[in-house]
């Protein structure tokens, strides 16, 4: 349980960062590394440098407008989920990261890291493809903006490119008169999500986006559907498999009381 | 082939202390094995059970999840700084004393360093908070009933002090 030995920078600005990250094909971005960290210590992962971004300025920042929300590469999620005015502008965002991990956990693990970790059992990747949300990644070519649908392209994979890094991520405002809801099943307040769901309805249209169910963060179309087939609709268009935490058809009825319960809690008023 | 080392300084319990370590040193180990402060304990090393969370700035985090290296700059608190100087024990301390709060106590100084924080920002915690206080802490011993009564004692004493005090 300890990790094979790398070479460290901590570099001061994001040009050097990036300098560091082209000059070795083997390095790797260190965040929070509450996710890197266990990775490295089972030895599932072993690059040759970790770049440690914690040291690069301006980039801690939560700002807020009347758009919506813009969250630092290295805003740890107890921050975004502390910032009042981020949980007005965007309610499903401090709706979502209360069930990320623990508070020890979210002190140190940042949200756009996890955004960009990929993991389908992570909350965040998911609240951002509902919300329609974006990346904004530097590089050695210069900026780009990543749409959350052009983020994820496999398990645990994300489009970045190895000498990228993302600087910050954009959740959108949510519109005048939209609602959203979240609720998980998890074995423990903290634990990852056995299944996971979030809500966004917007008028006449119903999208919901599921943690923990496929293997990439996956959000359904669920617009004009009845009450009473809303789970079995999201069912048709998703693919739960059995792992240790549960099995399938575990995972499945779990996908069928969540998505009835988010839908009507963002429909109707209790 | 021998790994380069880096100079690291550590500030923890209030002293600074100058190393020279690998990089792939974790913070756990560096305060157990090179600073000989072994009241943090590690128990998954994967960031699970919570044994070694210790206070950077003031804030929980879990030792076995960070590097030395990336500890610069940070004031770090571990269990052996939570009491006086003069060994008095602190609010949390003689709350799990009183309580039974503990057993064979591998748990303990994760707890203890959780629920002082935990305390700092939110002194006055329901039940309901101060169980979700401890939530992201693993006992294998006490079926937690009395950690939790152990943070409702604590936070008691607290408040004596503060009428005390005023
Ligand atoms: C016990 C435990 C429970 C957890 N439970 C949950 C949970 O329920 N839900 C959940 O969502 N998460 C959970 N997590 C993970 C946590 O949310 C992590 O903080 C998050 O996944 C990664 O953020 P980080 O800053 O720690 O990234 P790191 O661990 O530092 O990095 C993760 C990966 O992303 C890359 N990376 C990070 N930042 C950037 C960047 N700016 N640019 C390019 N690449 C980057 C790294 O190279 C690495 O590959 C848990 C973690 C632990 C230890
Ligand atoms: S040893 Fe760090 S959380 Fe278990
Ligand atoms: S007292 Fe033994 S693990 Fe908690």
């Amino acid at each position: 349980m300890k990790p094979a030995p790398f070479d460290y920078v901590r570099p001061g600005s994001l040009d050097d960062a990036l300098a560091a990250l082209s000059g070795d094909p083997g390095a790797k971005v260190l965040a929070g590394g509450q996710s890197l960290v266990p990775l490295l210590s089972m030895r599932l992962a072993a690059p040759s440098t970790l770049v440690d971004i914690n040291g690069l300025p301006g980039l801690d920042s939560v700002e807020v407008t009347d758009d919506g929300v813009r969250v630092g590469a290295l805003a740890r999620h107890a921050d975004v989920l502390a910032h009042d005015e981020a949980a007005r502008v965007q309610p499903l965002l401090r709706l979502a990261l209360s069930h990320v991990a623990h508070a020890t956990i979210r002190n140190r693990g940042t949200t756009v890291g996890s955004i960009v970790h990929a993991d389908a059992a992570a909350e965040m990747p998911v609240v951002l493809r509902l919300l329609g949300g974006s990346v904004d990644v530097a590089g050695p070519g210069g900026a780009r903006t990543v749409p959350a649908d052009e983020l994820y392209v496999g398990p645990l994979e994300s489009s970045l490119a190895h000498d990228e890094i993302a600087t910050s991520a954009f959740f959108p405002a949510l519109a005048p008169g939209a609602r959203v809801a979240f609720a998980e099943i998890a074995r423990r307040h903290g634990d990852y999500a056995l299944v996971g769901a979030a809500a966004l309805v917007d008028g006449d249209t119903v999208r919901v986006g599921f943690v923990s169910v496929n293997d990439v963060p996956t959000v359904v179309d669920l617009t004009g559907v009845a009450t009473e087939d809303l789970g079995d609709a999201a069912l048709a268009q998703l693919d739960p498999t059995d792992d240790i935490h549960a099995t399938a058809a575990y995972r499945a009825q779990l996908v069928r009381v969540l998505t009835a319960r988010v839908v009507r809690e963002a429909t109707t008023d209790e | 082939m021998s790994e380069s080392l880096l100079d690291v300084r550590l500030s923890v319990n209030g002293v600074l202390h100058e190393l020279r370590l690998p990089a792939r040193r974790l913070l756990s180990d560096a305060l157990r094995h090179d600073l000989c402060l072994t009241g943090t304990h590690v128990g998954c090393e994967h960031g699970v059970c919570g044994a070694c969370t210790v206070l950077a700035d003031g804030r929980p985090v879990r030792a076995c999840l960070m590097f030395a290296v990336s500890a610069v700059g940070l004031e770090l608190t571990t269990v052996e700084g939570l009491a006086d100087d003069d060994g008095t024990l602190s609010n949390v301390q003689q709350a799990f004393v009183e309580c039974h709060g503990l057993q064979c106590g591998f748990c303990t100084p994760g707890f203890l360093t959780t629920i002082t924080a935990g305390l700092r920002e939110n002194p006055q915690p329901t039940h309901e908070e101060a169980r979700d206080m401890i939530a992201g802490n693993l006992c294998r011993c006490t079926g937690y009933q009395n950690i939790v009564k152990a943070v409702e004692r604590a936070a008691e004493l607290g408040a004596q002090q503060e009428v005390e005090g005023s």
